[in-house]
């Protein structure tokens, strides 16, 4: 096996208050491979954007990164200065935003703002940044006219291909994205997620993909990682998952969302609230919603545990783990 | 443009009905004459309990049509008739108030449809003062708990005394139900309620939905550019696209057998974890803004089956079966006793499946 790309190791964040500190990331860790497409499962709240901003160093604070490591390239990046930091970021990896409307600058044309981009990272000249950014315009479909356009001016569609355009700049090895099609209808998330899946063959990067809606990630991921309460709830290969999900909550979200095909089904969604990270249930974090839930699940805390070559933070499958020895 | 002939005529027995509704919106300054075409000539029929569901992606009209049926705008021609009467014709307060309570609207956004600094309790009790001024100060108080108690939100009297930013985005949502529930509505406007949620909680908000529709007896409009719980939901369907009904049936009818273009277009974007991947084009197509459109069908530049009548002619709904319209000159209409084709060969002339 090669050195993975990206290898996040126990990594946990903190958001520090007065009152108590909040825990969001509890000892996450994974690994994502050259090329890779990592799927991020999750309910708003569960840390799953918090998660991304601390693998990208951009937590502000009052989010800390408390231990942890994340090795990109083969260098922990929770040790770089900013200073460091700046020639990796958006050279190496970038970062694609939830709401292109609020990560674009809405006073600055697209052209001006990828020219800032490109200043940042050494002496270009202003020809080669106008190629370049003709270039990844086309790579996402958008017409070079669109340079000179405001953010105001294009359509939500485009404006996220803009903001993918931009996360291309430098050919990054890894883009990381958060919730970019959670603001578009159906037919225009299809069509950018087809547009994501086509670059990523094109160039190779690897991709983490956060959102909120299981059936996003389906056809386009290679591993998906369901997460829960700041913790890793389920992580394996996206076949495996929506064929065989182990963890309960997996199985939740899976039937959360009605079909457009086959018998219609009554949903029962997942009832219940996501827990408040300052104060997280006892023993298995998932109990107080969870339909499968025994009586020690109150009071022993899961850990994650490898059925196949899928890792579950479950009790149900201790039991079973136990019972083959 | 007439009704189409499945419709009911003149609306007749119908909760509320509209004839030719447009709303055009001037763009630019005070001397420009560029409209905005938001939507164009709409008869939209809804009876008494029945959940109708307006399908269409962003920048289709459908939210105009939800805030032309809240008279939050008024409409550039065309009417509303709701029980028979005119609504642009009601004059005196109390009519007003009249129909604003029998159709009230909750907003797709919950976390700004809310004042942060009232109790949620606030906007409930509000309407019941308003709307419902024969109930005193306790009478309300039991009114509010009960609705809150319809809409899932329990313990009722604990959570009247939250602020909206103690409550999650299902709960606020749920919340604005509960205050249009309080009016004793005959017809909710529910523009997009889902869409800002998170999936787990979606289907907990549709089969509210359903609920009130079964145990309160109101219609619900439901606005969404989701086909997939439009199909959970709703008895009918009807699609829009650049401010046109290109398409309106039963909702079984019109998914599995769609008719329009759009309509199969639509379908085939959902994502389903259960099918297989069936590779796409990308059809990175978007709705047109449609700033003064001329003749023709306004899909025709992204349609596969688009033929020369389609830049010359606007297609009306017509009959495609039992109460099942679309508006496409190339569609075919269902030879009698047919049943569920693919969608694909229901289109005539089509050169390849979708």
């Amino acid at each position: 096996m090669p050195e993975p790309l990206l290898e996040v190791d126990n990594l946990s964040v903190s958001y520090l208050t007065d009152a108590a500190d909040i825990g969001a990331v509890d000892r996450v860790s994974l690994t994502v491979h050259a090329g890779e497409f990592l799927g991020i499962v999750g309910e708003s709240g569960c840390g799953k954007s918090t998660l991304v901003f601390a693998i990208a160093q951009l937590l502000t604070p009052p989010a800390e990164i408390t231990s942890g490591r994340v090795v990109f390239k083969g260098q922990d990046l929770v040790q770089l200065t900013d200073g460091e930091l700046r020639h990796v970021r958006w050279r190496d990896y970038s970062v694609v935003m939830q709401s292109a409307m609020n990560a674009l600058n809405p006073m600055k044309s697209i052209a001006a703002q990828f020219k800032d981009t490109m200043r940042a990272h050494g002496r270009i000249s202003a020809d080669a940044i106008r190629t370049r950014s003709t270039e990844v315009l086309h790579l996402v479909g958008i017409d070079a006219a669109h340079l000179d356009s405001y953010p105001h001016q294009l359509s939500g569609g485009m404006r996220q291909r803009a903001m993918i355009a931009m996360a291309l700049l430098f050919t990054p090895q890894l883009v990381i994205m958060d919730e970019p099609t959670s603001a578009l209808d159906v037919v225009a998330q299809r069509s950018l997620m087809t547009q994501i899946k086509e670059l990523q063959q094109q160039f190779g990067f690897a991709v983490i993909f956060v959102t909120h809606d299981m059936s996003v990630v389906a056809h386009y991921s290679d591993r998906v990682m369901v997460m829960y309460a700041g913790q890793v709830a389920e992580i394996g290969a996206t076949s495996s998952i929506f064929e065989r999900p182990l963890h309960p909550y997996s199985k939740g979200l899976l039937d959360a969302f009605p079909s457009v095909h086959g018998p219609r089904r009554a949903l029962t969604g997942i009832p219940g609230s996501p827990p408040d990270l300052g104060r997280p249930p006892s023993g298995c974090r998932f109990h107080p919603r969870c339909s499968e839930a025994m009586a020690q699940c109150t009071t022993s805390e899961p850990d994650l545990y490898i059925v196949g070559e899928t890792e579950v933070r479950c009790l149900l499958y201790a039991e079973r783990l136990r019972d083959a020895v | 443009m007439s009704l189409p002939a499945s419709a009911v005529p003149d609306g007749e027995g119908a909760l509320l009905h509209t004839a030719g509704l447009t709303r055009h919106f001037r763009l630019g300054g005070l001397l420009s004459r560029r409209m905005l075409h938001a939507v164009d000539d709409l008869d939209l029929t809804i009876h008494e309990r029945e959940i109708v569901a307006l399908v269409g992606e962003s920048g289709s009209g459908k939210t105009t049509v939800a805030r032309l049926l809240a008279m939050i705008y008024p409409p550039t021609r065309g009417a509303i008739f709701y029980r028979g009467r005119s609504v642009h014709k009601l004059r005196s307060r109390k009519d007003v108030l009249w129909y604003r309570g029998e159709v009230p609207m909750v907003f797709q956004d919950p976390y700004s449809a809310m004042n942060p600094v009232f109790r949620v309790s606030h906007g409930v009790m509000r309407n019941l003062k308003l709307h419902r001024p024969e109930l005193d100060r306790a009478q309300r108080r039991e009114e509010a708990e009960r609705v809150f108690d319809i809409v899932g939100l329990n313990p009722a009297g604990d959570m009247l005394r939250k602020f909206p930013y103690e409550m999650s985005g299902g709960q606020r949502q749920r919340v604005g139900f509960a205050q249009a529930l309080a009016v004793q509505p005959k017809l909710i406007l529910a523009d997009e309620p889902v869409s800002m949620l998170d999936v787990s909680i979606r289907a907990g908000i549709l089969n509210m939905m359903a609920s009130l529709r079964a145990e309160e007896g109101a219609s619900i409009l439901y606005i969404t550019h989701d086909i997939a719980s439009a199909r959970y939901v709703a008895d009918r369907i009807i699609v829009m696209y650049a401010g046109h009904a290109v398409e309106q049936g039963p909702t079984d009818v019109v998914l599995s057998r769609p008719k329009h273009p759009y309509t199969q277009l639509l379908l085939s974007a959902v994502p389903d974890p259960r099918e297989k991947a069936v590779p796409v084009s990308a059809d990175s197509g978007e709705p047109p803004r449609v700033i003064d459109p001329g003749e023709g069908c306004r899909f025709r530049q992204r349609c596969p089956y688009a033929i020369d009548k389609c830049a010359q002619m606007t297609p009306a709904l017509r009959p495609m079966g039992p109460a099942h319209d679309a508006a496409c000159h190339v569609a075919a209409v269902e030879p009698a006793g047919a049943d569920g084709k693919p969608a694909a060969t229901a289109v005539a002339g089509s050169p390849a499946a979708p």
